[in-house]
């Protein structure tokens, strides 16, 4: 099979690309989209590094073929903020000291961003099963919850 | 201790973090030359076995395949991480020894290229008997992995500090146990990766995903042929490294190899599989210990074991087996202590160095077994680590001076955080409570080769606008936040707002920095940083003094301000001067005090640019006995912790429910990535408490070689922890600083162990602690 044109919205914008049908999206928005946020972990799905929202919902981009993606909405870490200023997330992130190495940090707030966006006043559970699927080394995590603790009430004052 | 500082103790925000929050900050993988060739590896699918032919033919002819190298391409040179300890090649020679060894590397036009042409390596093997433990590999008649290691013994260590037989028979009481722990694996979330590029100047550039770029410049250059200053490692933002990035990988050297052989940029990754093949993560351990002491609780003596299963090859593990006895030496008084180590050489990936190098376990079956001499000494095992712990000034008996430790305040602030008193032997069935500590080196004393080089150098230049000052070092941030700590040291320094200051790290063409290992970078490189910043005040202070006509001791500079002392001093010609310069502009310097910049900019003028540097090597430490290198350093953090624990005795399952730290960091640099380090310790002590193994099969290949089978905490796994850091001023560190990096996974291991034994009755010897294990114990426990 050859290269297939695809459009798809991402971060808002109309995007077209030609993909090869076994194409991951994480490759598609790194390779053909320049948009280098969305890391590459394991490529298996194990890590969350790659995670992206998909029409609303989070799913590990590597676990999508690029195809799938025809017709449909995306967005990544590069599309919250608004020019130079930070999205509420991402400045919570900086301000509790929840980056580290900073390689789980574009999947990490894009999980904690579905999450605020179907849940915008979570329990702590909440937030810990939100963002489960995404691995983290370096912090022990608790930063990352105080930072979207933070965020969740900072985007309801707002 | 809280110093009087501008910005030194506060949580300003890390320099890096906004980039990293947008996806702007730049990994290995999102940089991207022109002309790019893919690297891919050949690796041993044996565990051990002769090479009795290799034919690249086929792989060489498949088209946009541009470079085959083998053993027969590359010059016979071994190397390793110690001098003492050379004993690999890049290539396998005749023989493969681990799953995984390298035998091959190929560069093509795309990665599946590559990957093609590596499959069409035909390689002939003869299968070896494979030695996968310490017993198989010490047994009689065992096959020797390296010819040059009679009976696989990599290393052995006896020391022997006091009179351990004299001071047992004084004991009243003697205690001994055992314990047995996996290997873990780094499970640092971006996979090792690298591009080499080949200029026509001569000069190799070297992109790594590495925590140390001296060694690995050093590392390359030794194995290439080239000279240092023809090679140049280049560090960009690195995703996690906690040990096993500390050396140099063979994708360093293949991709060096094939860029100079193509004249083109070669990439070469590591997938997640490799990673965990390449391993160079923590040991499996086995200790024995006997502990004397008398009936009060005096600690008197310890008979100290340690066999490591080590691996093919013996990167950091002579320090590594050093480490696992040293670290006993405190934070208690022990005046008697003797240590027998052993690292063995198995046909496994190699072990290396992991956050807490060499004495994680060994802190984890000390602790337990001072637990249990608590119980039968009927005294609290907070009062036993109280009547025996070390204080500021003491020194082990293995010669590491305590020129710092904040034990006691540790100990007292987990036990009142964590409301030790009303919980200890009041909780219901299934519940417990324990509490352990330890200490860690500030930096490893000696570097890793015999040498009498700086640790660190840098280069502070003040911007000829006067608007700040940039720093120039080769350390390595790998996310600890070593670039914010040395921003923050230099501002303090300088006497500028931290936001006035810039960083450039990571890159040997700034000078020398021995890398992100043995918790040194805020000691040390941050001696440097101060030294330098210091010195920038002082070159700027000496123009102005002369342009004013008074005492340079009349001036400091404080948050950006000049501060003159003694009679008013006009300065309307300066500030007029640079008004001048800047007609036109929108930020004047206004107000009733010069400032840093007028300061700046009329040194620059008078003087040209202005750069100062600063430079740091330990003082002569330690003892003169064999071994004395390891362990030894400028400084040492303390931690203690208390863990509660639920144990359900239906499963087996244990949840961690809440840490209780306390940090001894002499003086907190930035506050919040103090307490970052200790939860990330907390995390990674959990997760090899709980979880974490890596599994073989019998013919010696991995079986859960990725994040989903090989189990690191999720947020899910992670109990509610309480830092409490404690600050006791450290002489011999930078306004007072010392480590807390690797010190805070110290005592993270037995306070669980500790917990778990007060909720259930049971000695567990064995890590992890999964369910089937504490589940089998229990049943045990109840029928015995």
């Amino acid at each position: 099979m050859s290269k297939q044109a695809i459009t798809l919205t991402v971060n808002g914008v109309q995007r077209q690309a030609l993909v090869e049908p076994n194409q991951t999206l994480t490759s598609l928005l790194r390779d053909e989209l320049g948009l280098t946020g969305t890391k590459h972990g394991c490529g298996v799905g194990d890590c969350g590094c790659c995670t992206v929202i998909l029409d609303g919902e989070t799913v590990n981009s590597c676990l999508v073929l690029a195809m799938q993606a025809q017709g449909r909405e995306i967005t990544t870490i590069e599309g919250l903020a608004k020019g130079t200023e930070l999205h509420p997330l991402q400045q919570a992130f900086v301000e509790a000291g929840a980056i580290q190495c900073g390689f789980c940090t574009p999947g990490m707030i894009l999980s904690a961003k579905a999450l605020l966006d179907h849940t915008p006043q979570p329990t702590r559970a909440e937030i810990t099963k939100g963002l489960s699927g995404n691995l983290c080394r370096c912090t022990g995590y608790e930063k990352i919850v105080e930072a979207v603790q933070d965020a969740a009430g900072k985007m309801s004052e707002a | 201790m809280s110093g009087n500082f501008e910005v030194i103790g506060s949580r300003a925000a890390r320099k890096d973090a906004p980039n990293k929050s947008t996806g702007k900050a730049q990994y290995i993988e999102d940089i991207k030359f022109p002309g790019e060739l893919a690297g891919a590896l050949l690796q041993s699918p044996h565990a051990h076995a002769k090479i009795l032919n290799i034919d690249t033919s086929k792989a060489q002819a498949l088209p946009g395949v541009v470079a085959v190298i083998t053993a027969r391409d590359v010059p016979a040179v071994k190397y390793g991480v110690s001098p003492a300890r050379y004993d690999e090649n890049l290539f396998a020679v005749d023989r493969v020894r681990y799953v995984g060894d390298e035998i091959a590397a190929v560069a093509a036009e795309d990665l599946t290229t590559a990957q093609k042409a590596v499959e069409l390596i035909e390689v002939e093997y003869e299968p070896l008997p494979v030695l996968l433990s310490v017993d198989q590999a010490t047994a009689e008649g065992a096959p020797w992995i390296h010819e040059e290691f009679p009976d696989n013994i990599c290393a052995q260590v006896e020391q022997e500090f006091g009179d351990v037989e004299a001071a047992f028979a004084d004991c009243d009481l003697v205690q001994e146990g055992s314990f047995f722990s996996k290997r873990q694996d780094g499970a640092f979330i971006e996979p090792n990766q690298c591009v080499a590029l080949m200029g026509h100047d001569g000069v190799l550039t070297l992109h790594s995903s590495t925590q140390v770029p001296h060694y690995v410049q050093r590392t390359v250059a030794m194995v290439t042929g080239l000279n240092m200053s023809q090679v140049r490692v280049v560090k960009p933002y690195v995703g996690g490294g906690f040990g096993p990035k500390a050396s140099a990988t063979p994708i360093d050297l293949s991709a060096s190899f094939l860029a100079m052989k193509t004249g083109r940029p070669v990439r070469m990754a590591y997938t997640r599989e490799q990673v965990f093949l390449f391993s160079r993560a923590r040991h499996g351990f086995i200790h024995k210990m006997k502990i004397g002491a008398k009936k009060d609780g005096t600690l008197m003596a310890l008979d100290h074991q340690a066999t490591l299963e080590g691996g093919a090859y013996s990167s950091f593990g002579i320090a590594t087996v050093y480490y696992a006895g040293s670290l006993l030496g405190g934070p208690y008084k022990l005046p008697n202590m003797r240590y027998h180590g052993l690292r063995v050489f198995t046909n496994k990936p190699a072990c290396g160095a992991q956050r807490g190098h060499g004495g994680v376990i060994a802190r984890a079956l000390f602790e337990q077994q001072l637990d249990i001499i608590a119980e039968k000494l009927g005294m609290d095992p907070i009062e036993l680590r109280l009547k025996n712990m070390m204080e500021t000034g003491d020194v082990t008996c293995n010669d590491l001076a305590m020129s710092s430790l904040g034990m006691r305040e540790c100990i007292e602030a987990v036990k009142n955080g964590s409301g030790w008193d009303e919980k200890k032997g009041k909780l219901p069935p299934g519940k417990g409570i324990g509490m352990a500590c330890g200490f860690f080196v500030s930096g490893a004393g000696y570097p890793i080769y015999r040498s009498e080089t700086y640790h660190c150098t840098i280069m502070i230049k003040a911007d000829e606008d006067g608007g700040g000052v940039t720093v120039y070092t080769a350390s390595a941030e790998i996310g600890q936040g070593s670039d914010t700590a040395m921003a923050m040291i230099a501002a303090e320094a300088v006497g500028i707002p931290y936001e006035q200051v810039r960083i450039k790290s990571g890159d040997t063409d700034f000078g020398i920095d021995l890398g992100a290992y043995s918790s040194r970078t805020t000691l040390m490189t941050g001696h440097a940083t101060k030294e330098a910043g210091d010195n920038l005040k002082a070159m700027i202070l000496e123009v102005l003094a002369q342009e004013l006509g008074i005492g340079q001791e009349r001036l400091d500079i404080k948050n950006g301000l000049v501060k003159i002392s003694g009679a008013p001093v006009d300065f309307t010609a300066i500030r007029t001067g640079y008004i001048k310069e800047h007609r036109g502009w929108q930020d004047q310097p206004q107000g009733d005090e010069l400032t840093f910049r007028e300061a700046a900019r009329l040194a620059y003028l008078r003087r040209g640019t202005l750069v100062a540097t600063g430079k740091y090597k330990p003082p002569v430490l330690g003892g003169k006995y064999k071994g004395a290198a390891v362990g030894t350093s400028p400084a040492y953090g303390c931690s203690a912790q208390v863990a509660e624990v639920s144990v359900d005795f239906e499963t087996g399952q244990i949840k961690v429910e809440r840490i209780t730290d306390a940090h001894d960091c002499g003086q907190a640099v930035n506050l919040t990535s103090v307490e970052a380090q200790m939860q990330g310790s907390v995390s990674m002590g959990l997760g090899e408490a709980l979880f974490e193994e890596v599994k073989f099969d019998a013919q010696g290949r991995i079986l859960n070689a990725s994040l989903g089978e090989y189990h690191i905490p999720t947020v899910m796994d992670m109990p509610e922890t309480k830092c409490i850091v404690v600050e006791s001023g450290e002489p011999n560190g930078p306004f007072g600083a010392k480590e807390v990096g690797e010190g805070a996974i110290m005592p993270t291991i037995p306070a669980i162990l500790n917990a778990v034994r007060n909720a259930t009755g049971l000695v567990l010897e064995e890590t992890p602690l999964t369910p089937e294990r504490v589940y089998l114990a229990l049943k045990r426990h109840k029928g015995a």
